[in-house]
């Protein structure tokens, strides 16, 4: 079920990779739940992954298990060629960045971030925990306690105190669930700047797809124990394999269709009596229907017969039925002819008028950026309810 | 405004009557008769009454008769205090580390005792250290007790008394503070290079220390003032201080005697309470 893009497939126990490296790794839990179901997945040395997910995808039961919190119940975990799958976690090269922290309060910051050196006897604690303080500016608070922090000072604490240690892999839980988002915003910049300066290996779990693809270079979208997608934030984005991965990941129109013909450049597919085309790179289906798939700010809103700078998929008859303004854009709610409401987000440029609800519109998008999903799959997988 | 603050003001002080009125009628009068009668002329009797003349040998008499069973009290109240420590903090762990969905039922069970008499369960220890009973049985089997070695009448069996009966009171603090640390706390130790030992003394044990300091308070006080136990498992040779305050009451009607020695019992204990909290650091239980 779970794939590795764009990494050559080798075998179970290579210990030539230096980075992290999970396979099959499986986890039951004893009342029959598999929270994570034979997962694959490479993190290469000194890049920055998140496993994005809603909850209970298995997202931080896998993180548990590269630190050495939880067990998996089958699989293997390497980490720079060494087998970790049951090391203990103070054994380990990996530090975790916790939900909530997890600060140890009778401790003031300073000996919070100095306890990892300290367990493992490393000399000149002093000098590497003020280094460590001056690069999440913490420096003049060394003598306070926890709570006596902010939300946001407490979180470049725990940061601090897992970096210190310079391990293989940091792994950061949901590290900023707890902040309000003005201080989420600044905080994923924060935490990009360091691990670019510091050029370790990081895993970041977290819910929030936007965070997901501010900060990572790759993006693991998980669900229901396995790995959906993984690659680079544009190409998750632009070109989603699932239905799940294009709901979750911002918002698609998913509209049933009909394939034509496969063409080795484009596959032709009907659309309730209309003839679109889907490059053949983002067909991810073989069957003879799929889920056409168009992102609301790619599609084009243009007057009844209005000739649109998007040739090739045009589809006229629709209706105007909600328009919300926000200033930089405008989303509208159009319903087709088949009855379906699809989205559009227009850009408030001038060029074209804003709509109004009960206006009759013209849609059309370019053929490069559709895609067809398998038809299989339920065209509401990953969709934020009550959004 | 003023008008508010003043209105606030009095329902404060109505709030806080009944707890001073329980305190002066309870605590202050009862103190000041104690420290009153500690200061009588001891040739008087309950039945011809006592004089004022504030006579203060009082003390110097009860420190040079009672020297012995007052150390001794302090002597077994800090081991049983002690074992109770180490029993009561494996249990505690257990219970609020360990025992998943049985931690209440755990802790029902640790209050179960309070159902039945004090004095029941104590004598019941009787029989149990009993001289031809099972458990001297077993020690003379097992070559720990000589032939005619007993358990009864010893201070094994005065402190296994004061343990038992007082472990609930080391227990449910102790319980409380550990059950309030976060799991992740541990984890993050362990997750911090340290070995489940090493996290225990770094992060568990400070972290459960307010727990062990009132435990320890309220087994250590109770405990050492305390004659039930020394009366019924131990002899002559195991009387506490508590015995011979019951006895100088009850027994020898020596009013000023008693009081004498509970006053001081009072301010022994006080002045170890002080110290120790200063030196675990926990003034704020105070």
């Amino acid at each position: 079920m779970s794939q590795v893009a764009d990494v050559p497939t080798e075998q179970v126990g290579d210990s030539s990779y230096d980075g992290l490296r999970l396979r099959g790794v499986s986890k039951t839990y004893p009342n029959g739940f598999t929270a994570v179901d034979t997962l694959d997945l490479d993190v290469p040395r000194g890049s920055f992954i998140a496993l994005l997910g809603p909850s209970g995808c298995g997202k931080t039961t896998t993180l548990r298990m590269v630190a050495g919190l939880e067990t998996p119940t089958s699989g293997e975990i390497r980490l720079a060629g060494d087998d970790i799958t049951y090391a203990k976690p103070y054994k380990r090269p990996v530090n975790t960045v916790f939900q909530n922290y997890a600060l140890f309060p009778h401790l003031d910051i300073f000996e919070n971030v100095a306890f990892g050196l300290k367990r493992r006897k490393v000399k000149d604690v002093e000098a590497q925990v003020r280094e460590m303080l001056a690069l999440v500016e913490l420096d003049s608070q060394a003598r306070k306690k926890p709570t006596q922090l902010s939300g946001g000072q407490q979180q470049r604490v725990a940061l601090a105190r897992a970096l210190i240690n310079r391990p293989e892999v940091l792994l950061l839980d949901e590290p900023l669930g707890a902040l309000d988002l003005k201080l989420r915003r600044s905080m994923q910049i924060e935490i990009k700047r360091i691990q670019t300066e510091v050029g370790l290996t990081f895993v970041h779990v977290t819910h929030d797809q936007e965070e997901a693809m501010t900060m990572a270079d790759t993006v693991a979208v998980m669900n229901a124990g396995v790995i959906e997608q993984l690659g680079a934030p544009e190409e998750l984005y632009e070109n989603p394999r699932s239905t799940f991965v294009a709901n979750f990941l911002g918002q698609s129109n998913l509209i049933e269709g009909t394939v034509v013909s496969r063409g080795s450049d484009v596959t032709s597919v009907d659309m309730h009596g209309i003839g679109v085309s889907v490059p053949t790179g983002r067909t991810h289906t073989d069957g003879e229907k799929g889920w056409i798939g168009i992102r609301p700010e790619k599609v084009l809103i243009g007057e009844e017969g209005e000739a649109l700078d998007a040739p090739g998929n045009t589809i006229p008859g629709g209706v105007v039925t909600d328009v919300s303004f926000n200033g930089v854009s405008t989303q509208y709610l159009v319903r087709m002819p088949w009855g379906q409401e699809l989205a559009v987000f227009a850009q408030n440029t001038g060029r074209t008028r804003i709509f109004r609800r009960g206006d009759r519109v013209e849609l059309s998008w370019r053929p490069e950026y559709a895609f067809l999903l398998d038809f299989s799959q339920d065209a509401s997988a990953g969709a934020q309810k009550g959004d | 405004m003023a008008e508010m603050t003043r209105r606030r003001g009095r329902t404060g002080y109505l709030l806080l009557l009944p707890a001073f009125l329980t305190l002066l009628v309870f605590f202050v009068l009862p103190f000041y008769s104690l420290i009153a009668t500690s200061l009588y002329d001891p040739s008087g009797s309950d039945v011809e009454g006592f004089e004022m003349t504030y006579h203060f040998s009082n003390y110097w008499d009860a420190i040079s008769d009672y020297s012995g069973p007052l150390f001794r009290s302090l002597v077994y109240g800090g081991v049983a205090t002690l074992l109770c420590l180490v029993l009561g903090y494996v249990l505690a762990y257990a219970m609020a580390f360990k025992a998943g969905r049985w931690k209440y039922l755990l802790l029902v069970l640790v209050i179960a005792p309070f159902f039945t008499s004090f004095l029941v369960r104590t004598l019941s220890w009787k029989l149990i250290l009993a001289d031809d009973g099972f458990v001297v049985n077993t020690l003379q089997f097992l070559q720990i007790l000589g032939d005619d070695g007993r358990l009864l009448a010893t201070p094994v069996a005065v402190i296994a008394g004061l343990v038992y009966n007082f472990l609930p009171f080391m227990i449910l603090p102790l319980f409380a503070s550990l059950d309030r640390i976060d799991p992740r706390l541990i984890e993050a130790s362990s997750d911090l290079y340290a070995h489940p030992f090493v996290g225990f003394f770094k992060v568990t044990w400070p972290l459960s220390l307010p727990g062990v300091v009132s435990g320890t308070l309220l087994t250590f006080i109770p405990a050492v003032g305390d004659y039930i136990n020394a009366q019924l498992l131990g002899s002559t040779g195991q009387r506490m201080i508590g015995s011979v305050i019951q006895s100088q009451f009850v027994e020898a009607n020596n009013y000023p005697a008693a009081a004498a020695l509970s006053t001081m019992l009072m301010i022994v204990i006080l002045a170890m309470v002080l110290v120790y909290v200063r030196r675990a650091g926990t003034e704020e239980l105070l």
